[in-house]
C-alpha cells in the first residue's frame, strides 16, 4: 500500500534534500519505519529512545492529528498521505 | 544590542538570528538567547534611567528585545531614524497600558490587593499588538515584505493593522466560525483575510505548510521566537508600574502557553540583571472548560497535553494543540501556582465581575481569567495579604455575544410616569 510522507524542510537535511518519500505500509509505524530505513538519520530526529514520537513531532494522516487517531498504530490507506510538521507553532 | 543566537529550548542547540524557529535535531522551539552582562555597564540605577528615559510603548524595553533596529545608539540613547527598522514613531506603538488598582474586585473576593493589567488598551484592542510589534520589526530587519499570520481573532486584527500602518503586505487566516466582529476589525485595514473551514488547529497546520512554500514572515510560526519575546513586556509594565516591585501573583490566560511563559521569562530576566529582587510570582494560568488541554496535565500531573478539539465561547484561547504546553506546565509547578479551567457559564460572570467591579469591559478570555481568579479566591489559595495582578488580554467590544441576554432594558415612553412605572427602583423618595 502507497502512503506519501511530506517531509518538512527542517529535515530535508536528513532526507538528501528530498521532500516527499513514497512508501508502504499498514500503520503510521510501519510507513516511519520504511521512512527510517531510507533515511536513517530520521529515527532520531522524530524519535524518543523508547521508539515514541518526540513531543513536539506532529504526525497527520489525511490532515488529522495521529492523537486523534491510534497514535503510531493508525491504519493508513493505499494512497494516503502522511505529514509530518513542527508542533511549536501558533497562538 | 543584547541579543546574541537562537537556541533550542530543548537540546541547547545554537542557530542563527534568522527566520527559524524549529531545531533541526529534535525539532524543539528555537529561543532568542542574550547576554545581558554588559548592559549599563551592570549598573542597574543607570540601566532603570535608561528604561524610565525611553518612549511611552514597549521599545522602552529594547534592550530587552530581540530587534537590532530598534536598539539603541552606540551612546545608550534612542536613535531618532535606524536603518532597516524605521522611526520608533512609525508604525503603531504598543504597550504602555493602564495598571488599575481594583480595589472593589479585590473586596468582592476578599483579597486585599489586585490590580487588573489592561491590555485591551493596545492600538488594535489585545496584548497580541506587543508580539506583533516586535515580529514586524524583525521582519523588516530580515527584508521580509510581506507579514502573515494564523490567528484566533485578535492577532489577526493586529497584524492586519501593523501591515497597513507599516506598508507592508498581510495575510490573515482565521477558522471560519469566528466571531464577526473580530472578523470586521480585521478585514477593515485592507488585509488579504483567509477564513478557513476548520479550527484553529487546523488553520495553524495550513499555516505551517505554507511557510515552507512562501517567502513570508508568518509572525507565529516563522518568526514566533521574536514574536513570542514581545510578551515579556507585559511583566516588564507590570514591575515597573509596580515601582521595580515584584507581585506575589500573576493569573493570565494560557492558549498556546506562549503568553504565560513569557511573563514568566520577563520577571527572571529583570531578575537575573538585579532590577527586580525576590522570587518569581506563582503564576496560575486559566483556560476555559472547553478547550482545557493544560489544565487536564496540570490535574492529572502530566509533563505534556494531550490535544482536545476545542468547544468554548473562548475562541481566542481555543487552541487544542498548545506549542508551548509543556513550559507553562513547568512554569506553574516551579512557581507554586496551578493551571485551572472555568465553564463558559463562569467565563460570562466573569466578564460580569470585571465589567461591574473594575468598568473594565473584557472580552470572553479575559473573563476566563477573571472566572479562575475568583475559583482560586474561593478555594482559599491566595493568602489575602497577597498583591495579585489579573492579565487582561483582550477588549469585550470583540465578543459582544458572550453579554448578550445578560441584563434587562428598560424601554419606556418618553415620559416620567412611563420611566416611575417602567424602572420602579428608581423611584424618587
Amino acid at each position: 500500500m502507497a502512503v506519501t510522507v511530506k517531509i518538512p524542510t527542517q529535515l530535508r537535511s536528513a532526507s538528501g534534500g528530498e521532500a516527499e518519500a513514497v512508501l508502504d505500509g499498514a500503520t503510521v509505524q510501519d510507513v516511519l519505519d520504511g521512512l527510517y530505513a531510507l533515511h536513517g538519520e530520521l529515527r532520531e530526529r522524530l524519535s524518543d529512545e523508547d521508539g515514541s514520537l518526540r513531543r513536539f513531532v506532529n504526525v497527520y494522516v489525511a490532515g488529522e492529528d495521529i492523537r486523534f487517531l491510534d497514535g503510531l498504530a493508525t491504519p493508513v490507506a493505499d494512497g494516503a498521505e502522511l505529514t509530518i510538521l513542527p508542533a511549536v507553532a501558533g497562538g | 544590542m543584547a541579543v546574541t543566537h537562537l537556541q533550542c529550548k530543548e537540546c541547547k542547540s545554537e542557530y542563527p538570528l534568522e527566520a527559524l524557529y524549529v531545531c533541526e535535531r529534535c525539532f524543539g522551539p528555537l529561543e532568542v538567547a542574550y547576554d545581558h552582562s554588559r548592559l549599563a555597564g551592570g549598573d542597574t540605577d543607570e540601566l532603570r534611567r535608561r528604561i524610565q528615559a525611553g518612549p511611552q510603548n514597549i521599545w522602552r524595553y529594547a534592550d530587552f528585545l530581540p530587534t537590532t533596529a530598534y536598539g539603541r545608539g552606540a551612546r545608550g540613547g534612542f536613535p531618532e531614524n535606524t536603518g532597516g527598522g524605521g522611526s520608533l514613531r512609525t508604525g503603531l506603538p504598543a504597550g504602555c497600558t493602564p495598571l488599575i488598582r481594583a480595589d472593589r474586585l479585590a473586596q468582592r473576593l476578599g483579597l486585599r490587593e489586585v490590580w487588573v493589567k489592561n491590555d485591551a488598551a493596545n492600538p488594535t484592542h489585545s496584548f497580541k499588538d506587543r508580539v506583533v510589534s516586535v515580529a514586524t520589526a524583525r521582519a523588516r530587519e530580515l527584508g521580509f515584505q510581506t507579514i502573515a499570520c494564523a490567528s484566533t481573532g485578535n492577532l489577526a486584527g493586529s497584524v492586519a493593522a501593523h501591515g497597513a500602518a507599516l506598508g507592508l503586505e498581510s495575510y490573515v487566516f482565521i477558522p471560519a466560525d469566528l466571531e464577526e466582529q473580530k472578523v470586521l476589525a480585521t478585514g477593515v485595514y485592507g488585509t488579504k483575510l483567509v477564513a478557513v473551514e476548520g479550527n484553529y488547529d487546523d488553520v495553524n497546520r495550513l499555516c505551517t505548510e505554507l511557510c515552507a512554500e512562501r517567502d513570508w514572515a508568518f509572525v507565529n510560526v516563522n518568526l514566533r521566537p521574536y514574536y513570542a519575546e514581545g510578551s515579556k513586556t507585559l511583566a516588564f509594565e507590570i514591575a515597573e508600574q509596580l515601582g521595580f516591585q515584584l507581585p506575589d501573583r500573576i493569573v493570565a490566560p494560557v492558549a498556546s502557553g506562549s503568553l504565560f511563559t513569557k511573563i514568566g521569562r520577563g520577571f527572571s530576566e529583570w531578575r537575573e540583571v538585579g532590577l527586580l529582587d525576590g522570587e518569581t510570582p506563582k503564576m496560575n494560568g486559566a483556560q476555559a472548560e472547553g478547550c482545557s488541554p493544560v489544565a487536564s496535565a496540570f490535574a492529572a500531573g502530566h509533563d505534556v497535553c494531550r490535544p482536545v478539539k476545542p468547544n468554548t465561547i473562548a475562541k481566542s484561547l481555543a487552541i487544542g494543540n498548545p506549542a508551548d504546553g509543556p513550559y507553562a506546565l513547568e512554569l506553574a509547578r516551579e512557581t507554586g501556582g496551578s493551571v485551572d479551567a472555568v465553564s463558559d457559564e463562569e467565563i460570562k460572570q466573569g466578564i460580569a465581575l470585571l465589567a461591574q467591579t473594575t468598568g473594565v469591559f473584557t472580552e470572553t478570555a479575559g473573563g476566563v481569567t477573571t472566572a479562575v481568579l475568583a475559583k482560586l479566591a474561593q478555594r482559599g489559595e491566595i493568602d489575602p495579604d497577597e498583591r495579585v495582578v489579573l492579565v487582561i488580554t483582550g477588549e469585550g467590544l470583540k465578543t459582544l455575544d458572550a453579554v448578550r441576554d445578560m441584563f434587562t432594558t428598560h424601554s419606556i415612553a418618553p415620559t416620567v410616569s412611563a420611566f416611575e412605572a417602567g424602572v420602579p427602583e428608581a423611584v424618587a423618595v
